[in-house]
C-alpha cells in the first residue's frame, strides 16, 4: 500500500508536539523500509483544535483521521494501519469532529490543513495561480467591477466594500502606489489571519497580486505581527518560491505586470492595525494615527496612494476572479455577502476556526460546530464579538444572524471575527475591566479623549470590581464612554468603550450587584469573594482540593470541602474548577 | 564588559541607502545584542542624521524593544480574551510569584524575563504561555512547573 499521511502542524498542532509527531512517522517509515511507499506532509492547522491532528490518505482515496497523536501512538499506526490495514480504532476521530465540520462552508479555509504550505505545487495543484493568470488578462476596471459585484467586504473589521475601496485607488493617480497586506491581527481572540497565513499563503499572495493589479501597484508590502514567528516564515518561503515560478518580481506571467511583494515585521503595537498607524510603522516611526482625509486611496504610504486590506480579504479574491461575482454574492446574507471565519473560544466545547455563511445565526455557530457549552451544568453567560471594540452580547440576543448590520444594532461589532464564549463564571464589570486595560495598555496617546479618557473609566472600573463602586461612577461611565465615541482621532479610541457599554446594557444587575450589594455573582472579583464552600451546593467531589497550589483545602472522599482562610492565597484555582460553582 | 560595537557596524551599512529601515535595522540589532544599546543608538543616529530621541521615540513606543538585556529565556504570559476567560491573569500572578519577578524584570540568574503580552493568537489552546519560540497551551500551575523546571534543567546540563 502507498499513501501519503498528513501532520496539521500549525502553531495550534505545533504546540501540542505535531513535529515530533512528524518526525517520528519519517523515522519509523525509513527504519520499516516505508519510506518509498508513503510520504509525510507538515500542513497547516485544519481549524478544530485537538491536539495533533494526522491524517492517513491511501492512494485509493481512502482517508482516516486520527486525532490526539502523540508521539508515542505513531509505531502503532505505522504497524497496525501502514501495514495491515487497520486502523488504530481508540485515536479515531469522534462525533466531535464531524460536528465541528458539518455546517461549516469552507472557502477561505480550503486548503488549511489540506495541502503541504511549503510545496508551492500543492496549491497549483488546487487551481493555484490561475485566478491571477485569468486576472491579468482582464483590464483594471472590469475587475473593479467584479469585486464590486461580489459584494466583498473588509474582513478586518469595519466591513468597507472591497471593489469600492479598490476602485478609489485605482481612480488615483500617481506614478507610485501600494499595495498593503493587513496581518497586524491584534485582536485579543482571534486567530484565523495567523492560520490561514500558516495554511494557505499562497492564497493570500494571489490576491494580493490581483489586487496589485488592479491599482496599479508595483509594490506591495504584507505588515505582519512579530508574535507569529511560523507564519512569518512560511510567508517568506511561500513569496520565495512564487518569485522563482515567476508570480512576483518582473513581468509576472510574461505579462507587462511587475509586483515586487516585501514582509514587514511588526514590533508590538496594538494601534497599527489601523491603517494610518499601520503606515507610519512600515515608513520606520512610531505607529501613530493620523486624521483621515486624506484617505490612504489618495495619500498613504510615503504620500502614494495606498491600498490595505486584511489577509482574510484577500484570500476571497481568488475564489471570486475564478467562479464569478454572482457565485460569490449568492452565499450569505443581505447586505453581508460570502463567508466569514470565526474565532471560536472560550468555554465552549470545541475551540478553533469555524467558517460559516453570512447570515447563520451566532447560537447555530456555538452549539452546531462549537458543540455548545464545554461545562453543561454552568450555563451559557455571554458571548464577546469583535475583541476590545466589540461587545458582550447576553442569552436573549444570540439568535443574531452572523451580518455586519445585525451585529452593529446589538453594539457589538463584527470585528475580525473573534468569538469568546463565557459562561456563568465569567464576570461582566471584569471582562469590561478587562478590555479597557487593554486598550489603555494600547492606546497611542496622540489624543486625549482615548489616552485619558479610557484611562480614568478603567480607573472607576477598577474601584466597581473592588467594591467600592458607587452609582455615580455607573452614570459617569456611561457619560464617558459618549464622550471617547465622539472624539477619538481613530477607530481604537472610537469603539475602545464598546465592551462597556454592552455590558451596562445588557448586564446591568451585574453592575448593580458590584456596587450595591458589592457581591461578585460570578465570584471573580477577588476583594468580593470570600472563598467559603456552600455545602448546600457542594458535590463532595474533590476537585477544589487537587487543585489548591497552597493546600489550603480540607477535603476527605464524601464529605464537604472546606476552606482553611489562612492558608488560601486567593488565587481561585478551586473556584474556576469547581463543576458547580460552590465556592464563593 | 565593553561593547562589540562591529556587528552593529555592519548592520549599520547593510541598511544604507534604503527607505523605512529604522524598525527592522533595529529589529535586527536586537536579535544581535539581545536589546539595543544606547551605544548603537548613537551609531544609528549619526550614520543616518537622525536625532536619537527620535530613535528612542521608536523603541519605546513598540513592546518588543528593550533597552536593557534581557534574561536568557522570554515567558511570554498570554493576557488575551480567551487566556483571560480561561485564567490567564492567575498564571501571570503565579509565575510572578514563583520568580519573583514583575512584568518587564529579568530573575537574578539571569535566566528569565517575565512578560504579559496581549493575545498570542492561539486562543483555541488558552490558557497559552510561550517561552522563546515555544508554545505551551492548556496550561495550568502543574505544568508551568514542570515548563519552568525543564528550562532550568536544560541550564544545568
Amino acid at each position: 500500500m502507498t499513501g501519503r499521511i498528513q501532520v496539521c502542524a500549525g502553531t495550534s498542532g505545533v504546540s501540542a508536539g505535531a513535529d515530533d509527531v512528524a518526525t517520528s512517522f519519517k523515522k519509523q517509515l525509513k527504519e520499516q523500509d516505508l519510506d518509498s511507499k508513503f510520504t509525510v506532509v507538515e500542513t497547516g492547522d485544519r481549524g478544530l483544535f485537538r491536539d495533533v491532528l494526522v491524517d492517513i490518505i491511501f492512494d485509493d482515496g481512502t482517508k482516516t483521521i486520527y486525532e490526539r497523536v502523540t508521539e508515542k501512538d505513531v509505531q502503532k499506526i505505522v504497524d497496525s494501519h501502514l501495514k495491515q490495514g487497520e486502523p488504530v480504532k481508540k485515536l479515531l476521530v469522534g462525533k466531535d469532529y464531524e460536528q465541528f465540520f458539518k455546517d461549516q462552508e469552507r472557502i477561505v479555509l480550503q486548503n488549511c490543513g489540506e495541502i503541504d504550505p511549503k510545496n508551492i505545487d500543492e496549491y497549483l495543484e488546487r487551481d493555484g495561480y490561475t485566478a491571477s493568470k485569468k486576472a491579468l488578462k482582464m483590464k483594471p476596471e472590469e475587475i473593479v467591477e467584479v469585486m464590486k459585484g461580489s459584494g466583498l467586504r473588509g474582513r478586518g473589521g469595519a466591513g468597507f466594500p472591497t471593489g469600492l475601496k479598490w476602485q478609489f485607488c485605482q481612480k488615483a493617480k500617481s506614478d507610485q502606489k501600494y499595495l498593503i497586506c493587513n496581518a497586524d491581527e491584534g485582536d485579543p481572540g482571534a486567530f484565523m489571519d495567523r492560520s490561514i497565513l500558516e495554511g494557505d499563503p499562497h492564497a493570500v499572495i494571489e490576491g494580493m497580486i490581483i489586487g496589485a493589479y488592479t491599482i496599479g501597484a508595483k509594490e506591495g508590502y504584507v505588515y505582519c505581527r512579530a508574535e507569529y514567528p511560523l507564519a512569518l516564515k512560511i510567508l517568506r518561503h511561500a513569496i520565495k518560491q512564487a518569485e522563482e515560478k515567476g508570480y512576483l518580481g518582473n513581468n509576472i506571467f510574461d505579462s507587462d505586470f511587475s509586483f515586487h511583494l516585501h514582509v514587514k515585521e511588526g514590533a508590538g503595537a496594538f494601534v497599527c492595525g489601523e491603517e494610518t498607524a499601520l503606515m507610519a510603522s512600515i515608513e520606520g516611526k512610531r505607529g501613530m494615527p493620523h486624521p483621515r482625509p486624506p484617505y490612504p486611496a489618495n495619500e498613504g504610504l510615503w504620500g502614494k496612494p495606498t491600498n490595505i486590506n486584511n489577509v482574510e480579504t484577500f484570500a476571497n479574491v481568488r475564489h471570486i476572479i475564478l467562479k464569478g461575482a454572482n457565485w460569490f454574492s449568492d452565499i450569505g446574507y443581505k447586505k453581508s455577502k460570502g463567508t466569514k471565519v470565526f474565532a471560536l473560544a472560550g468555554k465552549v466545547k470545541n475551540t478553533g476556526l469555524v467558517e460559516v455563511p453570512m447570515g447563520m445565526s451566532i447560537k447555530d455557530l456555538i452549539f452546531g460546530p462549537g458543540g455548545g457549552m464545554k461545562q453543561k451544568k454552568i450555563g451559557f453567560k455571554a458571548v464577546q464579538l469583535g475583541g476590545p471594540s466589540g461587545g458582550c452580547l447576553p442569552e436573549l440576543l444570540i439568535e443574531t444572524p452572523i451580518d455586519y448590520e445585525s451585529i452593529n444594532e446589538t453594539g457589538a461589532i463584527m470585528g475580525s471575527g473573534g468569538m469568546v464564549v463565557m459562561d456563568q463564571r465569567s464576570c461582566m464589570v471584569d471582562i469590561a475591566k478587562f478590555f479597557l486595560g487593554f486598550t489603555v495598555a494600547e492606546s497611542c496617546g496622540k489624543c486625549v479623549p482615548c489616552r485619558i479618557g479610557l484611562k480614568r473609566m478603567h480607573e472607576v472600573l477598577e474601584q466597581l470590581t473592588d467594591g467600592q463602586g458607587t452609582m455615580e461612577h455607573l452614570n459617569f461611565l456611561k457619560e464617558m464612554s459618549q464622550t471617547v465615541i465622539d472624539t477619538a482621532l481613530c477607530g481604537l479610541g472610537n469603539t475602545a468603550p464598546n465592551p462597556v457599554l454592552t455590558t451596562i446594557k445588557y448586564f446591568e444587575d451585574e453592575y448593580l450587584a458590584h456596587i450595591k450589594e458589592k457581591s461578585c455573582p460570578a465570584h471573580v472579583c477577588t476583594p468580593l469573594v470570600d472563598f467559603v464552600v456552600d455545602e448546600s451546593k457542594c458535590i463532595r467531589c474533590g476537585v477544589c482540593y487537587n487543585v489548591c497550589p497552597a493546600d489550603a483545602i480540607e477535603w476527605k472522599k464524601k464529605e464537604t470541602a472546606r476552606i482553611n482562610q489562612e492558608k488560601c492565597i486567593k488565587c481561585k484555582s478551586c473556584i474556576t474548577e469547581c463543576p458547580v460553582m460552590a465556592i464563593s | 564588559m565593553t561593547l562589540d560595537l562591529s556587528k552593529a557596524k555592519k548592520l549599520i551599512e547593510s541598511y544604507s541607502g534604503k527607505k523605512g529601515i529604522l524598525i527592522p535595522l533595529l529589529q535586527d540589532i536586537q536579535k544581535e545584542y539581545g536589546f539595543v544599546p544606547n551605544e548603537v543608538v548613537k551609531l544609528i543616529a549619526k550614520a543616518f542624521d537622525m536625532y536619537p530621541s527620535k530613535i528612542y521615540g521608536v523603541l519605546t513606543f513598540y513592546t518588543q524593544f528593550y533597552t536593557t538585556p534581557r534574561g536568557k529565556h522570554t515567558i511570554k504570559v498570554c493576557q488575551g480574551t480567551a487566556c483571560h476567560v480561561m485564567g490567564g491573569k492567575a498564571l501571570l500572578d503565579y509565575i510572578s510569584d514563583k520568580l519573583e519577578i514583575d512584568d518587564g524584570e529579568t530573575t537574578h540568574d539571569g535566566l528569565f524575563s517575565l512578560e504579559r503580552v496581549a493575545c498570542l493568537g492561539c486562543c483555541g489552546m488558552a490558557p497559552v504561555i510561550m517561552v522563546d519560540k515555544e508554545f505551551y497551551g492548556g496550561c495550568d500551575f502543574k505544568r508551568i512547573d514542570q515548563i519552568l523546571q525543564r528550562y532550568k534543567e536544560k541550564e544545568d546540563n
